[in-house]
């Protein structure tokens, strides 16, 4: 039990942030978008194929914190303090582009203000998940289960290199979505933005493949010791067809495959940092183990996870199944 | 580079740490608290007002819900936006508290994300959107689960809390707090009286506003029928709520006196606890000279209500170590804003209901024009309410265990000082923003489905010309009929 539960907990929290990943990113990359169209007809259009759903998506947000903090205080009580800048920065990003949603209808017509800060808040939030994501991969420095480095230790070309790479792939989420959720003239914006990110995104994953090996020792271990690479191989392989597949969806006219090749893109690229780094939660000094609650606490959520996630994962499917369809021009829940 | 401006930066300005990240989580959580107070009542309003535009097929109802639909929209962004800062700034803020208490708080906290935000967030969608695709009867059953979830999430936030006031159920270990009894935890001392205050607070704070915009229209000669709904449903519930306040806050501070004597002996002022105590009125508590200075003092009515008995003791801030005191002074004036606002609205309430028996409740006079600047009272006790509670609490955190200096992050005073000022600078623009967009939809007040389309509002219905264009190209348009949702079938 004392083993299992904190790997089951790893595992939950894991779902909890890729879910946000893939809802949130496709929700982030419209504003990354943003100021690539310029007529107030498609930014409309935009925006009303996530209104419905953004609340939702930056839930699972929320989860990944609290989860995190429930499971694995210690965690939690490191991290946070480590990226205190780059996470104020994301959250504060996060509110202006959150309000944005309705202030910009109410604000209407001058809502240009609210475009701004919804562009920029949505760019922002990506660009700095991306810097802790980053940051978190090349390590924490831990004396006695605290944070002991300075204010801008995550701040390395390696950090900002990853921000931009996440800006990237919520942009190709989003212009996917887009292909899927729109018809007309955003729909033809959208496949175009797309092809392009998509090859920024491939290089983005090929350079991220190749410079954490290089500049980790423990990563370059686990996949190029033998047996692991054996079995490891096909997962850069995977991700490289479903890359091809998008691309020809992408030529093909394809509506629905760039979307769900995209997700799985993302599913492939998580599972590769989720290798390179289990069982470290935080890199490279503490576990699953070292971080987890009391059993008692992370039995005490368990129990109440296992019969409200799929719930929640229920009423997920549901709105966005009542939500379903094309948007046309001019057509929104507003 | 960075590192070496951060250096430099912490040598040229001294910053007390504990006092800015107090300073930040203080602004951030005020901040927040506004919003889901008023979504809570709010929701639960509108959800009344669907289901009564379901039984009568009054219009009117059917006009109100859309009308208040739309500021809870914008109140709601602010709200989540908001909360979702404070989830993370227990651990960028507070991370030795963090790890102190998450395992037995976190679990609350993540309940509350399961049972109440993910119902919100989802059905909300379906409130706000949803108006032109589905059924009214979904549109209510969301509404009440938006009212439902608003209220799970206080109930999971208020245990934490109470929690953090008045300890149980637990072990301490090494440092750490463990769990023993979960139903201890959550059901903790202070936490049923802190809860009914809460979610009560929520409802009157929401009727207040309710009252205001009556009151305003009314005096403007505007929208008249639903005015007078509002009004009528404001008194209604304001002569119940505010006088139902008094007793909960009662028993409330009565608890507080068995488990946090000290921040009772602040609240009043109380210094002395040999001998019984006067119920003080005003005055300025002098920390120095242990004594309230131009004390204006009911001889005995202290103790009476604190004791219930004339001649009863309770102990005073002398009978406690300094070190343990709160800040006296914010303490007590917090309290006594709280208590005023609270006097100040049951007699609001008596005077709405013998007006409404008199038949002069609409009438254009004093009593619609002191009421109609009258919608942010609630608010500020809420806010005092909290500030007597949590400053009351201090110096601890985990009252008993944990000090609040021994709570925080690892973090440079610095750090936190510019992120204090990014908060209050984003907060500034979104919260003025916020209230004046929501002035704005108040100005616009109301709108029949025949007017709305032309205004541009948010929510407005499709026009039939477009309805038409959409079924006729045969579009999915979702599980409804299709059509403007006029009046409520069946």
């Amino acid at each position: 039990m004392e083993w299992y539960l904190p790997v089951i907990w790893a595992g939950l929290i894991g779902t909890a942030v890729a879910m946000y990943v893939i809802l949130d990113g496709f929700d982030l990359g419209l504003g990354i978008l943003f100021p690539f169209t310029r007529k107030e007809e498609d930014r409309d259009l935009m925006m009303n194929s996530v209104a419905p759903f953004w609340d939702g998506n930056e839930t699972w947000l929320v989860l990944g914190g609290a989860g995190l903090w429930v499971a694995f205080p210690t965690a939690y009580a490191v991290i946070m303090p480590a990226f205190y800048l780059p996470v104020i920065g994301m959250l504060l990003a996060l509110v202006l582009r959150g309000v944005s949603f309705e202030f910009r209808w109410v604000a209407k017509p001058s809502h240009r203000t609210w475009d701004i800060a919804f562009a920029g808040g949505s760019t922002v939030a990506a660009f700095l998940q991306g810097v802790i994501l980053g940051g978190l991969l090349q390590g924490i420095p831990v004396t006695e289960r605290q944070y002991a480095g300075g204010a801008f230790d995550w701040f390395t070309p390696f950090s900002i290199f990853v921000g931009f790479a996440v800006v990237a792939g919520y942009g190709l989420l989003g212009a996917t979505w887009l292909i899927m959720r729109t018809e007309g003239p955003v729909q033809v914006f959208a496949r175009r933005a797309a092809s392009k990110l998509l090859f920024a995104v491939l290089a983005a994953m090929a350079v991220v493949s190749l410079w954490t090996p290089l500049a980790l020792d423990r990563i370059a271990e686990r996949w190029f010791s033998l047996p692991n690479f054996y079995f490891l191989w096909p997962v850069p392989l995977a991700a490289a067809f479903v890359a091809y597949r998008v691309w020809r969806a992408l030529k093909e006219g394809n509506e629905t495959l760039p979307f769900v090749g995209t997700i799985i893109l993302f599913l492939l690229g998580y599972a590769g940092l989720v290798i390179s780094n289990a069982p470290y939660l935080v890199p490279p000094h503490l576990t699953f183990w070292d971080t987890a609650a009391a059993p008692a606490s992370q039995i005490f959520f368990l129990v109440g996870t296992v019969f409200l996630l799929p719930l929640v994962i229920g009423y997920t499917v549901f709105v966005y199944w009542m939500f379903r369809g094309k948007l046309a021009p001019g057509q929104g829940y507003h | 580079m960075f590192r070496l401006m951060s250096g430099a930066m912490e040598g040229a300005v001294e910053f007390d740490p504990v006092l800015l990240a107090r300073i930040q989580f203080a602004f951030t959580i005020s901040f927040h608290i506004i919003f889901p107070a008023f979504t809570i009542g709010l929701s639960a309003f509108i959800a009344v007002l669907l289901w009564l535009w379901l039984r009568t097929k009054n219009e009117k109802f059917h006009r109100l819900a859309r009308f208040w639909t739309k500021i809870f929209a914008v109140s709601f962004a602010m709200g989540v936006v908001s909360g979702i800062v404070l989830s993370y700034q227990f651990g960028t803020n507070w991370s030795r508290f963090a790890e102190f208490s998450g395992n037995v708080i976190g679990p609350l906290m993540g309940y509350e994300v399961l049972t109440a935000f993910y119902l919100e967030a989802t059905f909300l969608g379906i409130m706000l959107f949803g108006w032109n695709r589905f059924p009214p009867w979904l549109i209510a059953l969301s509404a009440t689960l938006v009212a439902i979830g608003t209220s799970m999430s206080a109930f999971w936030i208020l245990a934490a809390n109470s929690w953090m006031q008045t300890p149980a159920g637990h072990e301490i270990r090494d440092g750490i707090a463990y769990p023993v009894d979960w139903l201890r935890i959550i059901f903790n001392p202070s936490f049923p009286y802190r809860f009914a205050h809460m979610l009560n607070a929520a409802y009157l704070t929401t009727a207040v506003v309710v009252l205001a915009v009556g009151a305003r229209y009314l005096l403007a000669g505007r929208h008249p029928e639903e005015s007078r709904t509002m009004l009528r449903m404001a008194v209604g519930m304001i002569a119940v709520s505010a006088p139902l306040q008094l007793v909960i806050g009662d028993q409330h501070g009565l608890n507080t006196l068995e488990h946090q004597p000290v921040k009772v002996a602040a609240m009043e002022g109380h210094w002395n606890g040999r001998d019984p105590a006067s119920l003080v009125l005003f005055g300025i508590p002098d920390e120095e000279a242990r004594a309230n200075r131009f004390e204006v003092a009911i001889p005995h009515l202290g103790s009476l209500i604190l004791t219930h008995d004339w001649e009863g003791t309770y102990q005073g801030l002398t009978d406690f170590p300094e070190d343990q005191w709160p800040p006296v002074l914010n303490v007590f004036f917090a309290f006594r804003i709280m208590v005023g606002i609270g006097l100040l609205l049951i007699a609001v309430g008596f005077l709405g209901l013998y007006l409404w028996w008199r038949g002069r409740l609409f009438e254009p006079g004093l009593f619609l024009r002191f009421t109609s600047f009258m919608w942010p009272l609630g608010f500020i006790a809420i806010l005092a309410g909290w500030f007597v509670t949590e400053q009351g609490r201090q110096p601890w955190l985990v009252y008993g265990h944990l000090r609040t200096a021994d709570g925080i992050s690892p973090v440079p005073g610095a750090s936190v000082a510019s992120t204090l000022a990014l908060f209050v600078f984003i907060y500034g623009i979104v919260f003025t923003t916020g209230i004046y967009y929501i002035n704005r939809l108040i100005n616009r007040g109301p709108q029949g489905q025949a007017t709305a389309g032309a205004g541009g509002l948010p929510n407005r219905p499709l026009s039939a010309a477009e309805e038409a264009a959409r079924e006729a190209t045969g579009r999915p348009v979702g599980q409804g009929p299709g059509k403007p949702l006029r009046a409520p079938e069946g």
